[in-house]
């Protein structure tokens, strides 16, 4: 008797499983018959040391989308967002392959490691998909390996170090002083730590030393202590993900109060840290405390959905979506080499900032503010957000945002024939 | 001397890093002598532990959450040993590790789920805060206090592995288990109270070090393989030979860190490297047979 009721449950199940397969399968084609939805597809890594940033980024992806379908699609076409993760460069170059090959996407926006990014570029390249990098940083992504089909909405290596660059010179720290660092090991840290070293000793810093740091290491306390041997008047953090976090907390366990700044860096960071081990100065892209309507917009809408608080790598794929999508409404094409041209003319697109930015022909990089935040003192932190406070816009209102870009002579991208 | 106190220092530092390995080995090492499974979840129940201690904390305090959240986990320890990991004790070694990835897998997904992908703030207690001054030797005193707590837990466990009744008998499951079985004793209880106190050590060492380290869901995956070196050098089965191994791997870390800070990581595997060359079944390896 057992062994029927558990074959005929079986079978049951079976059936079941058939019937819904059956069903999943058959609705699509139904709802999407009348007009082809425009599908998008958004990687971005998961897991690992990268992985707690590209969870804001695929939210906030799912956001736009979501916000764009509700206010009538693209051209009155539905927007499809395909998700993939991409745990290292090998399977971010499948997946991406696998995105444009089979699921016929008309963009790919996401990722947030350099070395992916580099992979991807290959894919969209050979294969002519646009391609707008959300989150990798490297240098060389916007030099010598810039592709015709790959955007930056993520500042670059040198934006981020002249835009904290001019806090630090403002407050001392650089001409004639010590500075010491600390690089993630792969190809964004060591892109970073070129490029500091270049801004560094153009305004008269002395390298104390540097220090590979591996991706995966938890424990800094080998580094503190040579740290706290080299006396420097300031320590630079080349680091990623949660490496900075456990930096953080330790350099503070530690007791060690030469000033930090970092030349890159995520605010999820800096809350994984908190209130009393986040400190120093750090450039970032974006914030939640930047006071215009549209981040304020952004800000409420992310709160409503995911009910925890955006940051900056959220901001970059949530605009990135919007900027797709304006791109295609403004050229009425889904033609990848026309939307290209339209960037390429020098297209204005709204990132939530006071001024508008725009993609730089020359290289791909958008054009636009950035800030400096510093943490504040622990008695004016009154929640576990709000733990830093921001420099105005760099470069200000009278400036070119071309002012902290890297120019031809640091960083030239020629393209090779598309 | 003034040189020697950085050397020092790193070699001190080394030791202490030695220890949050040594927690998770130990578990590892019993779990592999009695039961044969090489448990690739054992990251996961210390990231748990972590985890448990950032929401105890609130409500029982830090030295509330540094006992109770060890217990918590040793009770989802027993519930996985009872229900999973038993069926696997005699089955070709490959399922059991799977079985234990595809645990890993799970209970990082979850941890995502219930908490969300970023690393969430915790600081260490303010009664720990604070550096100990010897001399030109500076050190942070909340690690020393972590070395204490290690050394009573290595300790106890010795204690109970070769002074009790119960520690007889798991040495003696380790050795023969068909002369145990043939004793008339089963072995099925010891290997859930085993599974219990190796998880239960991962989650201290996972409480310990969430106020120094993010606490995120991949936590886990970040330190299970230095504990896996520290077991592959000390050698299976054995227990000294895990607490040397993590004593000699923190050392090795210390002086590498020292003299050439790039290769800090990559020294352990060297060591590694040459150990398995001169010794293949580690320092103080063991033949090692499992029971049914």
């Amino acid at each position: 008797m057992p062994l029927d009721t558990s074959l005929s449950r079986r079978t049951l199940i079976k059936a079941t499983a058939g019937a819904t397969a059956l069903g999943t399968l058959g609705a699509p084609a139904i709802s999407y018959a009348q007009a082809e939805a425009i599908k998008i597809g958004h990687i971005t890594p998961r897991t690992g040391f990268l992985g707690p940033l590209g969870e804001y980024a695929a939210q906030a992806a799912q956001l736009a989308a979501e916000e764009i379908n509700a206010s009538g699609g693209i051209m009155g076409r539905k927007l499809e967002l395909i998700l993939d993760d991409s745990p290292n460069p090998q399977q971010a170059s499948a997946k991406a392959e696998r995105l444009v090959q089979r699921d016929k996407i008309v963009a790919l926006l996401g990722e947030i490691s350099s070395a992916s990014a580099l992979a991807i570029a290959q894919v969209v390249q050979r294969e002519k998909v646009l391609f707008i990098n959300t989150g990798a940083n490297s240098d060389a992504l916007r030099g010598s390996d810039c592709q015709k089909f790959m955007f930056h909405i993520e500042a670059q290596n040198s934006m981020y170090v002249k835009a904290v660059g001019r806090s630090l010179i403002r407050d001392g720290l650089v001409t004639g002083k010590k500075w010491y660092s600390l690089t993630a090991d792969y190809a964004f840290g060591h892109d970073l730590l070129n490029v500091a070293k270049r801004y560094m000793a153009a305004n008269g810093g002395n390298h104390a030393g540097d220090d590979l740091i591996p991706t995966d290491l938890a424990d800094f306390s080998p580094f503190l202590l040579k740290i706290r041997q080299a006396r420097p008047d300031v320590v630079c953090l080349n680091l990623a993900g949660t490496q900075i976090t456990n930096f953080l907390k330790q350099y503070v366990e530690f007791g060690l109060t030469f000033p930090v700044a970092g030349f890159g860096f995520d605010t999820a960071l800096a809350w994984g840290a908190g209130k009393g081990n986040f400190g120093g100065t750090w450039p970032v892209v974006w914030h939640h405390l930047i006071d215009t309507p549209g981040s304020k917009a952004f800000v409420t809408g992310f709160q409503k959905k995911w009910n925890r608080m955006p940051e900056n790598q959220a901001w970059g794929d949530y605009c990135s979506m919007k900027v797709v999508a304006q791109a295609i409404t403004e050229t009425k094409s889904t033609d990848p080499m026309k939307i290209v041209e339209h960037f390429e003319k020098g297209a204005k697109f709204d990132l939530l900032k006071t001024r508008e930015g725009y993609f730089r022909a020359k290289d791909h990089q958008m054009m636009m503010e950035m800030y400096a935040i510093t943490a504040l003192p622990a008695a004016q932190i009154k929640n576990q957000y709000d733990i830093f406070s921001s420099s105005p816009p760099v470069p200000a209102a009278n400036e070119s945002l071309e002012v902290i870009a890297a120019t031809d002579d640091e960083n030239k991208c020629t393209f090779r024939s598309a | 001397m003034p040189d020697l106190i950085p050397l020092l220092s790193q070699i001190l530092n080394g030791l202490l890093a030695g220890s949050y390995y040594l927690m998770i080995a130990l578990g590892l090492s019993m779990i592999f002598s009695l039961g044969g499974i090489v448990n690739l979840a054992h990251g996961a129940f210390y990231a748990i532990g972590a985890y448990l201690a950032v929401t105890l904390a609130d409500r029982i305090g830090f030295g509330g959450a540094l006992v109770v959240s060890p217990l918590i986990v040793a009770v989802i320890g027993m519930i996985v040993e009872r229900f999973l990991l038993r069926r696997f004790y005699t089955a070709d070694p490959i399922l059991g590790l799977l079985l234990t990835f595809g645990l890993a897998m799970v209970a990082e997904q979850t941890l995502r789920i219930l908490y969300g992908a970023a690393p969430i703030p915790f600081s260490i207690p303010q009664a720990l805060r604070g550096q100990v001054f010897l001399g030109d030797f500076v050190y942070s005193r909340y690690r020393l206090v972590t070395l204490g707590i290690t050394a009573l837990a290595v300790l106890g466990l010795w204690i109970l592995l070769t002074k009790t009744a119960f520690g007889k008998v798991v040495r003696a499951g380790v050795q023969n288990p068909d002369m145990v079985g043939a004793l008339g004793i089963s072995l099925k209880p010891y290997m859930t109270a085993v599974v219990m106190i190796g998880v239960g050590l991962a989650a201290l060492a996972g409480v310990l070090i969430a106020p120094i380290a993010g606490v995120h869901p991949a936590m886990g995956q970040e330190i299970i393989t230095f504990a896996f070196v520290v077991v592959v050098i000390g050698g299976l089965g054995s227990f000294w030979g895990v607490v040397a191994a993590a004593a000699i791997v923190g050392m090795t870390r210390g002086v590498a860190a020292h003299f050439y800070p790039a290769a800090t990581e990559a020294s352990v595997y060297l060591l590694m490297v040459l150990v398995l060359l001169t010794r293949p079944r580690g320092l103080f390896g063991e033949r090692i047979q499992k029971f049914e």
